[in-house]
């Protein structure tokens, strides 16, 4: 067993081939030297006067100067979203709200490249992964929810939906422009107006984002950007004119904000953290579920909220699992994002880091046995090597807590009973995964998990038409389909 | 593992403890896991050996009711020597021929290291008594080819009698004598990836050193996760009980690039020590002038024509 | 000397291509020659009709939302060409906001009319929408370009594919609008126009055999012949429907059900 090197400086694993770093280019993106709030339509100072670069977590680049938002920016954008409000936007003919709403999934797709390139170099993730599917992705949400704009009433049959006020909206460093595509396409089609506040460590491309709102011509103070920290989102959540707080994040700072909101009238929505198991039973593909479980934990570096971080494999293929498992682990690359042929990117952040590290550390000294596939790591940023550990028990805490890395705790059982009940013995209930021929044991087993969520046969898959929202400790309210559109709508 | 009793009625393989278990495979995930490693890309001067090496694996082919002894003699030529023009370029693996061809092709590679293989078992319908397929087989060997491509028999598979089809594997196998095997699936007429899965197992388990996708008559042919399904088939073999089996996708791959494909494939799912011609082979034809292309670009740097290469 | 404009020559339009009428004959009508369609031209747009069925129906439905989008984008860039045929600039809005209304349904018509069904046994029990296949659509007379829109968009966006007889006496637009569909992404045969005489064309259309839904909005008077036609080979018969609603689109639609167990 491989234990953990700190300096995590080890020889590539023997293959025929050499891949070739394939880089995306990163000429189509044009960075300025310091960015402003978007506010009200244009880029002003932030009357906080703080700003603080944005680094690139793969090389600790610094990319551009972002401001940082204190209470009187969020005051004034919330001041700008609510005239827009009033103003107009909430008075638009439907029709001519989902026009503006269908171009910008238009110019998204046009841009998606620069876009991608963007996402990958301030937050790290793999280009093939910003390339393939959150661009696509954030793209197709604002296309689906453009549509509904002018249809509102045949989601909600006999009532009246009307759009609430300003919508304020937190969001995560791990998928950055998914995530805003995921809070502002409904909020508008609604005919809501928007204050978001993008993650600490992830605001380009929210603030290239302003660009394309420029270009689709949509009205000054519709979409108003506050860049920050918690400091920021703090104000912002609890700034008495907001209408409704939708946020994505820790659990932790979830329940700081529903205390925060309670006895206002505040609508809430929250998407937080998770503990997911992937559940393989014996009759499953074998070498599909593998690639699922791989998919499921180590896609985005494990910055997932619905990560199958928990591997619950049936006893009776438990060696031939982890054997398969270890084979195809060695397989995953490690490196630059902007490398076409990298698995695995940059861990988002030094903090990051080391609280994988943290929990890692734990894991081994709790007793579990550790494998990591040979890996060079690159000398300056932040990395961590695909991960898995087992002979770990449910006590442990890397078997409980969200590690939020490349990191898989693996557990047995024996029945589908014991599964379930082993799936949902945690406070968390985002997502699961369930891997079985057998049609009637999907359904079972679908129908018993308390999860949002439930994968089967497959992994991580989005949809702009598929509802994303979890039980429990890991949120309320429904992203995407029909229901995503309940959180941005009162009814007269 | 050779001694198998007669298989029961339904498809179980025997519960020997070293078979791999049958299992199925899902069609989702099999064909995004081909498309994604399809997008690899490799450094140059891998691909340059990575072409080469394709062209050492491949069995070039000809299988036409027209074929003649001077049709057999300009193949032969062409596969000891692809590119007149760089002596370097190695030879391909065999030449793969029809029963009465192979007299012929024997004469033209005869201490070359260009294998002659023969197609039998009324290729490629498989369609006749199971005697008659078998003494194709034999005679093809008895002739001198060093391999034997067989067909299974496609009608008896899909109608499940997966006895007659494991029997005749065995027969054949038995029939060459010390000839090498290739069993082909026709993978194109089996309708499902979980078929093909277990048709690669049963052939295995009768004898079969090779597991070949398709004869190249009927589309489709070969494709990357049908191969990758039959490649992952061999590794559980391989895992349960230490043979290796070997793997040739067949039939529709025409562009050097594919071809690369195919070879990233194998060096992902099974590592470097299957790629070689003893455990890995494209039967083609037309592929061959664009593997010489693709060396000659990578070589001089400059786009080439297909004018400047030797039809055979 | 003023110059000699280049005159159009309006043909009709199957299978994604733009031939004459097989029976070579024409009409003149609106100031131009247009394509008098025979029984045969039904013959061959149903066919290629039927042939685009099932790769327009195999798309995605976000895919299919993109392509009517798409069209939406190139009517707006030759907007002029229309304003100038049917003589309104009203209409020519409406109809390319009526594209965009409908491909903003593509993604949704499963979700608003789909179910998920509470059996009362150990089953689950879902509901889905699919298109019919292959619909024949008479246009309205008037107004030219709106009347046809509202009336293609629905059936399209569900998957189906299109036979549209244009309107008779106004059918220069429908061309025009098949120039569009041409450089819009639309496949070939998915949606096919023919000009000619209604009286001819109509009874070919309702009695096909091959044609899954007709659509008669477009016909004035007694359709009372064409209906009993259709029932030759029970074809679905539309016979109004608002032309701005899911549930004409639905009309377009069948839907299917399926059963499985739960269990372990």
């Amino acid at each position: 067993m491989t234990e953990i090197d700190k300096k995590q400086d080890r020889s590539l694993v023997p293959s025929a081939f050499e891949y070739a770093p394939a880089l995306e280019s990163r000429d189509l993106v044009k960075l300025e030297d310091r960015y402003g709030l978007f506010i009200g339509g244009e880029f002003v100072e932030p009357r906080s006067g703080e700003f603080h670069p944005s680094v690139s977590p793969s090389s600790e680049e610094e990319l551009a100067d972002v401001a940082y938002g204190g209470a009187e920016d969020v005051d004034a954008a919330v001041g700008a979203a609510r005239d827009a409000f009033e103003n107009g936007w909430s008075s638009w003919p439907a029709g001519e709200r989902a026009k503006v709403i269908y171009r910008i999934a238009r110019i998204l797709q046009e841009r998606a490249r620069e876009f991608a390139v963007l996402e990958s170099l301030d937050g790290g993730k793999p280009i093939r992964e910003s390339r393939d599917v959150d661009l696509p992705l954030a793209a197709a949400h604002f296309f689906y929810y453009a549509g509904w704009a002018d249809k509102l009433e045949y989601a909600f049959p006999n009532r009246t939906p009307r759009p609430l006020g300003v919508a304020a909206q937190v969001i995560p460093w791990n998928f950055p422009m998914l995530m805003l595509a995921w809070k502002v396409a409904p909020a508008l089609a609604a005919g809501n107006t928007v204050v978001l506040k993008p993650a600490e460590t992830t605001p380009l491309t929210a603030l290239l984002f302003a660009d394309v709102l420029r270009q689709a011509q949509v009205p000054p103070g519709v979409v108003n950007i506050v860049t920050g920290d918690g400091r920021a989102g703090s104000e912002l959540v609890k700034h008495p004119d907001v209408d409704k707080v939708a946020f994505t994040g820790s659990t932790e700072v979830g329940k700081e904000i529903q205390r925060a909101l309670a006895g206002t009238k505040k609508k809430l929505t929250l998407e937080l953290g998770g503990k997911a198991a992937n559940v393989i039973f014996d009759d499953a593909p074998l070498d599909q579920a593998v690639e699922g479980i791989v998919n499921g934990i180590y896609f985005n570096q494990g910055h997932v909220c619905c990560a199958g971080s928990r591997l619950l494999v049936q006893e009776s293929i438990y060696d031939q699992t982890i054997q398969k498992l270890k084979r195809r682990m060695s397989n995953l690359r490690v490196g630059d994002p902007l490398d076409k042929n990298t698995d695995i990117g940059a861990i988002n952040s030094k903090a990051q880091l080391e609280r994988i590290q943290e929990l890692v550390r734990s894991g081994e000294e709790e007793g579990a046995d550790v494998f990591q596939p040979e890996c060079r790591l690159p000398e300056k940023g932040w990395w961590f090597a695909p991960t898995v550990f087992t002979n770990v028990a449910q006590s442990y805490r890397i078997a409980q807590e969200e590690i939020f890395g490349p990191v898989l705790s693996v557990l047995t059982f024996r029945t589908p009973d014991e599964a379930v009940e082993k799936a949902n013995n945690t406070p968390y209930g985002l997502a699961a995964g369930v891997w079985t021929e057998k049609g009637s044991r999907i359904l079972s087993m679908a129908q018993r998990l308390r999860a949002g969520v439930v994968w089967a046969n497959t992994y991580n898959r989005f949809d702009p038409t598929s509802p994303f929202g979890g039980y429990k400790e890991s949120g309320f309210g429904r992203e995407g389909g029909l229901h995503g559109l309940e959180a941005y709508v009162r009814f007269d | 593992m050779a001694q198998a009793p007669a298989l029961p009625h339904g498809f179980e393989l025997p519960l020997l403890p070293r078979l791999p278990k049958i299992g199925s495979v899902d069609q989702v995930a099999i064909e995004e896991r081909a498309a994604t490693l399809a997008k690899r890309s490799i450094k140059r001067e891998s691909k340059l050996f990575a072409l080469e090496l394709a062209v050492r694996m491949t069995d070039l082919t000809t299988l036409e009711g027209s074929d003649t002894p001077g049709k057999v003699a300009a193949l032969a030529s062409k596969a000891i020597r692809p590119d007149p023009v760089d002596p370097t370029i190695p030879s391909v693996a065999a030449v793969c021929v029809y029963p009465n061809l192979v007299p012929h092709a024997l004469e033209r590679v005869k201490d070359t290291g260009v294998k002659v293989a023969s197609v039998a078992t009324a290729f490629p319908s498989g369609q006749s008594p199971t005697d008659i397929k078998v003494e194709d087989a034999r005679r093809a060997a008895e002739l001198g080819a060093h391999e034997i491509d067989m067909v299974i028999d496609r009608g008896a598979f899909l109608s499940g009698n997966y006895a007659k089809v494991y029997d005749e594997v065995r027969q054949v196998k038995e029939a060459i004598g010390g000839a090498h095997l290739k069993v082909i699936l026709e993978t194109g007429e089996l309708g499902t990836y979980d078929n093909v899965r277990r048709a690669s197992l049963l052939a295995i388990a009768g004898g079969a050193d090779f597991v070949k996708t398709s004869t190249g008559k009927i589309n489709p042919a070969a494709t990357l996760p049908v191969t990758l399904v039959m490649l992952e088939a061999v590794r559980d073999v391989f895992e349960e009980t230490g043979k290796r089996i070997g793997v040739k996708p067949a039939g529709g791959i025409r562009r050097a690039k594919q071809a690369v494909q195919y070879l990233v494939v194998v060096n992902e799912t099974l590592g470097p020590e299957w790629l070689t011609p003893d455990l890995f082979r494209f039967g083609a034809s037309s592929l061959l002038n664009d593997l010489l292309l693709q060396i000659r670009k990578e070589k001089t740097g400059r786009y080439q024509s297909p004018d400047y290469f030797t039809l055979d | 000397m003023t110059r000699l404009p280049v005159a159009k020559t309006y043909k009709l339009f199957i299978g994604g291509a733009f031939p004459r009428s097989e029976s070579g004959r024409s009409y003149e009508i609106e100031g131009a020659n247009v394509a008098l369609g025979s029984r045969k031209d039904v013959r061959d747009a149903v066919r290629t009709a039927r042939e685009a069925f099932p790769k327009w129906a195999g798309m995605t439905a976000y895919n299919r939302g993109q392509v009517l989008y798409r069209v939406a984008e190139m009517m707006e860039g030759r907007r002029a060409q229309f304003e100038e045929l049917v003589g309104s600039q009203a209409e020519v809005d409406a109809a390319i906001d009526t594209w965009v209304w409908y491909a903003g349904w593509a993604d949704k018509l499963a979700q608003v009319l789909g179910t998920s069904n509470p059996v009362a046994g150990p089953y689950f029990n879902f509901t889905i929408p699919e298109p019919t296949g292959v619909a024949g659509i008479v246009a309205p007379e008037e107004p030219p370009l709106l009347g046809l829109v509202e009336r293609v968009a629905p059936a399209l966006v569900g998957g189906n594919a299109v036979v549209v007889l244009a309107s008779e006496r106004r059918p220069l637009a429908a061309i025009t609008l098949a120039e569009v569909l041409a450089t819009s992404d639309v496949p070939g045969g998915t949606v096919n126009v023919l000009t000619g005489r209604k009286s001819e064309l109509c009874p070919v259309l309702a009695g096909h055999m091959d044609v899954n839904a007709l659509d008669l909005a477009g016909i004035v008077g007694d359709s009372t012949e064409l209906e009993r036609l259709a029932a030759d080979n029970v074809k679905r018969v539309v016979r109004n429907g608002d032309g701005y609603s899911p549930w004409h689109a639905a009309a377009f639609l069948e839907l299917k059900t399926v059963w499985h167990p739960i269990g372990v």
